[in-house]
């Protein structure tokens, strides 16, 4: 599906669509022209399927919605090294399919993303693909150890856009400090997975009544709450720049709201399992339900939409983690944690509008130029002579996800089987068109 | 079988536990079982129900009880009895729990029996299976057929389970037979009480349907059955618990702690024992009181029981299904 083309692009008008920027809070009937690889003009003038437009190839979007391409600070590629469950190919169709345009990924590969190499390859092989466009992580410890500080300012150089350890919380309060006063050197974020190790130990599911009653170990929240008490007053102590992933408990957004409103440098993100699903979705032991961190409780499930709604949280990411069968189709304590997430975070993102939580604009900033903004990526905005990286959707379109049609390599989906309302039907990416909904 | 009959029993393909079964399921399991427990003691010829049946008994976990019971309850019905053992299994050599499924499938077995030591492993495994599967013990989720002797063992020392009050004492987080025997009781309208500390006994764990007690005295006061549960050895020390001697002092089965309890109390523990740990010899070896052997011979009762009601109903669905 490798699309980039030699010939220069020419003009493309996409006219007859009610274009949203979140960015800069545009609603209008109108249209996008793209020049080349760049946004030429958007607005008002765009309004009609029958206007001229010079020479400019005319795509009708025929009332569709027209947004900046999705940008989705949390995914998991498997490239290099577990080619089986995913590969830059895989992951860019999936991101492309789902409207994704720009895509960060987590650096627990094999190798780790903790060396300029790796971090040249992803980058150089995403850019020959011509699909979504791929910005790696740098690895916050040399191996993922949580012990040895990675060369943060040579990886940055190279192309690494922010720091983490990926799936792994840096555990010791220690190291943490350290990695986030070295990084106010350069001004680079740090992005934690808060999750206290010893806490989590052993446990496959959210800690509460249905663990009992299922025999199954339990991840109390408090292993996340605690984690994110502890690197806000850390953040607070050193200055650094700090960012929570995927924020799964009431508490840890109390928290984190608390810090906001104290100035510190604290951001945080979370994926739709957590406001869409809820801890019964485990139910009779569903391993594509068993996520990490895991699906909260009813109570969570709530807060997290409340985080979303007041701003809280700022950003929904995908939390893509491809697994393949072998990985899923185990005992449950056995299966790996994760869910594809890529080809329906658009959709589910979408959920909080048609709930009425939050309007279409707010919703559409939590994966434009909300996530953008935090990890400071040229995207999820439109902008004359920025790249043309587009989505267009109908948010209505009724579809049911079915993992067996999902363009990642792994089907482990958590949403197979359910109804979404929104879909996206073109993506172009630097003036290209590469998915188009049949 | 008249139509009443067939509404009122076990109709299920599989038993993969005792949770969302009706007291009338359970009932029958129990009377067949009775039956059987009495044709055992008698050495009357058994009906060989089974005869021609193939059962596998596939062991993950290690366990000579419980798999000498279900072997002995097979070959009573005169089933060909094929025992397999994860030391021996291609499990070792990395083959996935549902490679194991589609092998023992093709073999065309009528029943499997499982123990694995996940919780939801023995559902996994039966989505695969053409035959019936009878969980065996699934990590720390469900021991149907353990509550069903226990059952067995209360009701025919009681005369009935409703209205009784038990006891189940002990490592109760991590217990599979305290779950099931929970669902159990609840379902046969027994009032259960749960004891053990707070560590092995989370307030959370009422969910089950059950008064929860940290103090052994308030435990047991007045109640007709005490079933113990082993404590496992490893659970002993460090996170959980001090030691094996505060254990045995604030948790185990004295004379002293059980005076508070009914004079005919009910001893119940579904074995092996740690004497001096969970139980005092002298309360374990009291054969008035205790039913600790019987439950060992009624295990075999109300596995033949299972058996044979499960067979009966693959037979039902083999036929819907064509196979």
């Amino acid at each position: 599906m490798s699309v980039k083309l030699d010939k220069p692009l020419g003009r493309v008008a996409y006219v007859n669509a009610r274009v949203i920027d979140p960015a800069s809070n545009l609603d209008i009937q109108g249209g996008v022209l793209t020049e080349g690889e760049q946004i030429a003009d958007f607005g008002p003038g765009y309004a009609k399927a029958n206007g001229h437009y010079g020479e400019a190839t005319v795509v009708d979007c025929k009332g569709a919605c027209l947004v900046p391409g999705l940008v989705d600070m949390r995914v998991q590629i498997r490239e290099p090294g577990e080619e089986h469950k995913g590969t830059l190919q895989s992951a860019g169709e999936a991101a492309t399919q789902g409207g994704v345009t720009s895509m960060v990924s987590l650096p627990n590969t094999n190798p780790v993303t903790d060396d300029m190499s790796v971090v040249e390859f992803v980058a150089r092989r995403a850019r020959l693909l011509g699909l979504s466009k791929v910005y790696p992580y740098g690895a916050i410890t040399k191996g993922l150890n949580g012990k040895d500080m990675a060369e943060m300012g040579m990886l940055a150089e190279s192309g690494a856009v922010a720091f983490t350890d990926g799936t792994r919380a840096v555990a010791s309060a220690k190291v943490m400090r350290k990695a986030l006063t070295y990084a106010r050197n350069y001004d680079l974020l740090l992005v934690q997975h808060a999750e206290e190790p010893s806490l989590a130990e052993g446990g496959c599911m959210n800690a509460g009544d249905l663990a009992i009653r299922m025999g199954l170990a339990g991840i109390p929240t408090v292993a996340e709450t605690i984690m994110v008490a502890r690197d806000v007053r850390l953040a607070e102590d050193t200055g650094g720049r700090l960012h929570f992933g995927h924020i799964s408990t009431a508490e840890s957004i109390d928290i984190i709201r608390r810090a906001k409103e104290r100035g510190v440098r604290v951001t945080c993100d979370t994926a739709p399992p957590y406001f869409s699903l809820n801890e019964l979705a485990v139910g009779d032991y569903r391993t594509f339900a068993k996520l990490s961190p895991p699906l909260r409780s009813e109570e969570d499930r709530q807060a997290i939409i409340e985080g979303l709604k007041d701003g809280t949280i700022d950003a929904i990411a995908s939390d893509h983690a491809p697994e393949d069968e072998d990985s899923k189709r185990l005992p449950f304590a056995q299966a790996a944690f994760g869910g594809v997430g890529l080809e329906t975070l658009l959709a589910i993102t979408l959920e909080l509008y048609h709930n009425k939580h939050m309007s279409l604009l707010e919703c559409l900033r939590t994966v434009t130029c909300s996530p953008a903004d935090i990890i400071g990526l040229p995207a999820g905005r439109l902008e004359k002579g920025a790249a043309a990286d587009l989505c267009v959707f109908d948010p209505e379109l009724g579809w049911k996800i079915d993992a067996d049609q999902l363009a990642s390599k792994s089907k482990n989906s958590p949403f197979d089987g359910r109804l979404a309302q929104g879909r996206c039907l073109r993506t172009v990416i630097d003036g290209r068109t590469v998915f188009e909904m049949k | 079988m008249s139509t009443k009959d067939r509404e009122l029993r076990f109709t299920h393909r599989h038993l993969l536990g005792i949770e969302g079964l009706y007291p009338f399921e359970i009932t029958d399991i129990l009377d067949r079982a009775e039956a059987y427990a009495a044709a055992n003691r008698q050495r009357t010829q058994v009906e060989q129900k089974l005869a021609g049946r193939t059962v596998i008994n596939l062991f993950f976990e290690n366990s000579t009880r419980t798999r000498t019971s279900f072997e002995r309850a097979a070959k009573r019905l005169g089933a060909d009895v094929i025992n397999m053992s994860v030391a021996t299994s291609s499990i070792k050599k990395g083959e996935t729990l549902i490679d194991t499924a589609v092998t023992l499938n093709a073999m065309h077995p009528d029943v499997l029996v499982v123990r694995h030591g996940d919780s939801g492993a023995v559902k996994l495994l039966s989505q695969k299976m053409n035959c019936a599967v009878l969980n065996a013990g699934d990590g720390t989720h469900e021991h149907p057929t353990q509550a069903l002797l226990d059952a067995l063992t209360i009701r025919r020392r009681k005369g009935n389970i409703t209205n009784l009050s038990v006891a189940i004492c002990g490592d109760i987080l991590h217990s599979r037979v305290a779950r099931s025997n929970i669902h159990l009781l609840n379902a046969m309208g027994a009032q259960v009480r749960l004891v053990a500390p707070s560590t092995l006994l989370p307030k959370s764990m009422s969910v089950l349907g059950a008064e929860v007690f940290h103090d052994m005295r308030e435990g047991l006061k007045d109640v007709d059955v005490v079933m113990m549960l082993r404590l496992q050895q490893e659970r002993m020390e460090g996170a959980y618990l001090p030691s094996q001697r505060e254990y045995f002092h604030f948790y185990g089965l004295d004379y002293d702690k059980l005076s508070v309890a009914k004079d005919d109390a009910l001893i119940m523990h579904p074995g092996p024992m740690n004497r001096g740990v969970e139980i005092d010899s002298d309360v374990a070896d009291d054969f008035e009181r205790s039913a600790i052997q019987e439950q060992v011979e009624m295990g075999v009762a109300a596995r033949m029981a299972c058996l044979d009601v499960v067979t009966e109903n693959l037979d039902i669905w083999r036929k819907e299904n064509g196979l």
